[in-house]
């Protein structure tokens, strides 16, 4: 099997699932105890935290571990709204966000929350213009992805976070959220720079295994736990700390290099050139400003399932929108947002490129491409010509 | 490809698909398990029976059975979305059939439009020469005419030829029928022999789309979900002579031969005689009223038999549980009207069921009454 489908998940590094191996055997005390079992676990769990929070250019006690990015999403969201209860009644997001997000404000819109969601331009760029003329007196949260999953536009969230901080200035009690899931480790990251209050980011993005994420949450931002129980993370998040998991994640936050996201983008061009060369294919999403190892294309004419399809049986997984709770496959929503029409998001298939795959690997994909949707395009014709 | 072509199994979760996957397995072919996603249940929720739904294609608990039990059989396994495709094809002709005074038969449109024609599509594409469906029909292919044929199971209760009257020598030529010669005890014993755990599932049962069988409440909600107001199809009833008699609430609650729903006090049994979509009229009668020596069918299909030029002697279904009826096929100058005279009179010809002409156990061809 061939693995083209990195956006989705990431296979765990060796070196991770080494030092989570010997996380299992040796750290099994609750950080929370007091007996020096628990201490060396607490020691093992700050110092995960400081390496990662450390690569994101933010301090340990801004870093909160999560389950992972549905959560920290969740977190991000309703507990700094709940923390602002009785307050500002309207948030700002765009159409384009993943599901864990969305929910979230329409959760709150049930909630009498107003919410303007912002809708991308057809490369999927939101322009922080749009920011600006959204903003209101009462606006609380704005919340921006810094990479969309899909087709990988990397959003201006600097250029947003000027808007929020200027509003700041003026005394208005506003935050700004970005679901930087996709970003981490294929984007160069300093979240002081960027200028977010809240930062949301997953380890299975990045070699590490499920189960395990974190929410940046900038010093002085107030923030409610959304999940009763004990006073973990400093109360931002109640359940025993998931040790092992966090020792994995910081180990793949050391193993990500800046080399990468360059070898990533090298063999993605490599394949879209190839692709691109042939008759009806076209690219969603810019062809700058977008995450280097992802590439959506739109293949006209051709059922997007169909070739998921006939590429998973020739031992290739790549992938198309997101699926519905059937398993099949429901048009993108984020395609829809940049303008495609129903039959063009259903002919657009996500690949998306890792630092295990290699130039020959890329060729092979390109190769069987080509040949698949060949075949797609002549069994189209030939039933058409049967009715 | 170094390996066989694979064979696309159209798995709905029910007891025969699955039998239809797990024995092709065992004989060694390689099988793809597809399901067709064709309609969202949580449409129409005004629909959905509070206790839940259940027994209906497209249930969510279809497709984790059809999941499950491609999974137990160690197959490749994919849902496919035709739902847009599904309802231009299948749904909205099923609602303008109705509004039109025909009782339409959506299985048949399903058939011929979504599952062997894009179904076949979607098979061509992932490589696969053959799909293989759960179908109560037996096929097969005559040296002699050079044509592929199509007869009734051999479990005569649970034959489906009378729905795959539509389907062209292309389409037989690429589709497999594993259960034609069996009879349903033995693939249920076959599902419990393979271990499937839809061994004991109950059968579906009427139109997949429609809850309970309730078509006419499906139309009202179809309506109302398209912003068309269901009383406007409401009408008079009136009997042969124009007599009034007294109101419906539309046509599509009514069909030939109906007698329940009409709330007519009247000395004598009355009946649906026909629905009249201009004036939006349903006309009552008496039961011999609703006889008829002959019929008109349209947009005719030969299945297995090339085109008779020449007047010939058929046994007729006018409806799936109809007992078929002897008649004469007599062609027409159109080539695909065929006009069928029945030896005895038939009760409640149907317009927009389908007249499937037999030959014994061969299904010669069939078209659509008008």
């Amino acid at each position: 099997m061939l693995y083209f489908d990195h956006n989705a998940t990431t296979p765990v590094a060796p070196e991770v699932a080494d030092a989570m191996i010997a996380a299992l055997r040796e750290v099994y005390g609750n950080p929370s105890s007091t007996h020096s079992q628990g201490q060396a676990a607490r020691q093992r769990l700050e110092a995960a935290r400081r390496t990662i929070a450390e690569a994101l250019g933010a301090s340990s006690a801004e870093f909160v571990f999560t389950s992972g990015g549905t959560e920290s999403n969740n977190l991000a969201i309703l507990g700094i709204l709940r923390a602002l209860a009785g307050k500002p009644r309207h948030a700002i997001t765009t159409a384009i966000e993943h599901p864990s997000v969305l929910e979230c404000f329409r959760q709150l819109e049930r909630e009498a929350f107003e919410v303007s969601y912002l809708p991308p331009d057809r490369h999927g760029m939101i322009d922080p213009g749009a920011v600006a003329n959204a903003l209101q007196p009462q606006t609380a949260l704005v919340s921006v992805m810094h990479a969309n999953n899909e087709v990988g536009t990397v959003q201006r969230v600097a250029a947003i976070a000027a808007l929020v901080r200027e509003c700041r200035a003026a005394g208005q009690e506003i935050y700004l959220h970005s679901d930087g899931v996709q970003a981490l480790g294929k984007v160069g990251l300093d979240l002081d720079v960027l200028g977010v209050d809240l930062y949301s980011v997953s380890a299975h993005k990045i070699y590490a295994p499920k189960g395990v994420g974190g929410l940046y949450v900038r010093k002085g931002t107030p923030l409610h736990g959304i999940q009763l129980g004990g006073r973990h993370e400093r109360e931002r998040r109640a359940g025993t700390e998931n040790v092992p998991g966090a020792i994995a994640f910081a180990r793949a936050v050391e193993l990500c290099s800046a080399d990468e996201p360059i070898r990533c983008s090298t063999l993605r061009d490599r394949f879209e050139e190839r692709i691109l060369a042939i008759e009806g294919v076209e690219r969603n999403g810019p062809l700058a400003g977008r995450l280097p190892n992802t590439s959506n294309l739109l293949f006209h004419g051709i059922s997007g399932e169909a070739l998921l399809i006939a590429l998973d049986m020739q031992g290739m997984a790549v992938s198309t929108g997101s699926a519905c709770s059937s398993g099949s496959i429901e048009p993108s929503h984020v395609l829809l947002a940049m303008g495609r029409t129903v039959d063009e998001a259903r002919s657009s298939i996500r690949f998306s490129f890792g630092r295990y795959n290699s130039a020959e690997e890329i060729d092979r994909l390109a190769e069987v491409v080509i040949a698949c949707a060949g075949r797609l395009r002549k069994a189209k014709a030939r039933e058409v010509q049967l009715v | 490809m170094s390996e066989a072509a694979p064979i696309a199994v159209a798995m709905s979760g029910g007891v025969d698909s699955s039998v239809v996957a797990g024995l092709l397995h065992r004989q060694g072919n390689r099988v793809v398990g597809l399901t067709m996603q064709l309609w969202n249940q949580r449409r129409l929720p005004e629909l959905a029976p509070e206790e839940g739904v259940t027994g209906r294609c497209c249930s969510l608990d279809d497709v984790y059975d059809a999941r499950f039990v491609a999974s137990v059989i160690g197959i490749p396994y994919y849902v496919v979305n035709f739902e847009e495709r599904f309802e231009q094809q299948v749904v909205k002709p099923f609602v303008e059939d109705y509004l039109a005074g025909r009782t339409p038969i959506p299985c048949t449109l399903c058939n011929n439009f979504i599952k062997f024609d894009q179904f076949l599509e979607m098979a061509d594409g992932v490589g696969a020469d053959k799909i293989a469906t759960g179908h109560y029909a037996r096929l097969g292919f005559d040296d002699k005419t050079g044509r592929y044929q199509m007869r009734t199971s051999v479990d005569a209760g649970k034959d489906q030829t009378y729905f795959l009257f539509g389907l062209t020598q292309e389409q037989l030529a690429r589709t497999l029928f594993p259960l034609g010669g069996m009879v349903k005890t033995q693939v249920r014993d076959l599902a419990k022999e393979l271990r499937l755990p839809v061994a004991e599932k109950h059968d579906s049962q009427e139109i997949c789309f429609v809850p309970n069988g309730d078509y006419a409440a499906f139309i009202d909600a179809y309506f109302k979900e398209q912003g068309l107001d269901p009383a406007a199809t409401q009408g008079e009833i009136v009997d042969s002579e124009g007599k009034h008699l007294g109101r419906h609430s539309g046509a599509h609650h009514f069909t030939v031969g109906q007698r329940r729903g009409l709330r007519i006090a009247a000395g004598e049994p009355l009946y649906v005689i026909a629905t009249e979509p201009s004036s939006q009229r349903v006309i009552v009668g008496r039961n011999e009223q609703l006889m008829r020596s002959s019929l008109f069918a349209r947009e005719v299909n030969w299945l297995s038999i090339a085109p008779p030029a020449e007047p010939r002697r058929a046994r007729v279904k006018i409806r799936n549980k109809h007992v078929a009826a002897e008649a004469t096929l007599q062609p027409t100058s159109n080539p695909i009207r065929v006009e069928v005279r029945f030896d005895q009179p038939q009760r409640a010809v149907t317009p927009g069921q389908a007249a499937v002409f037999y030959d014994g156990d061969l299904v010669l061809g069939g078209g659509w009454i008008e």
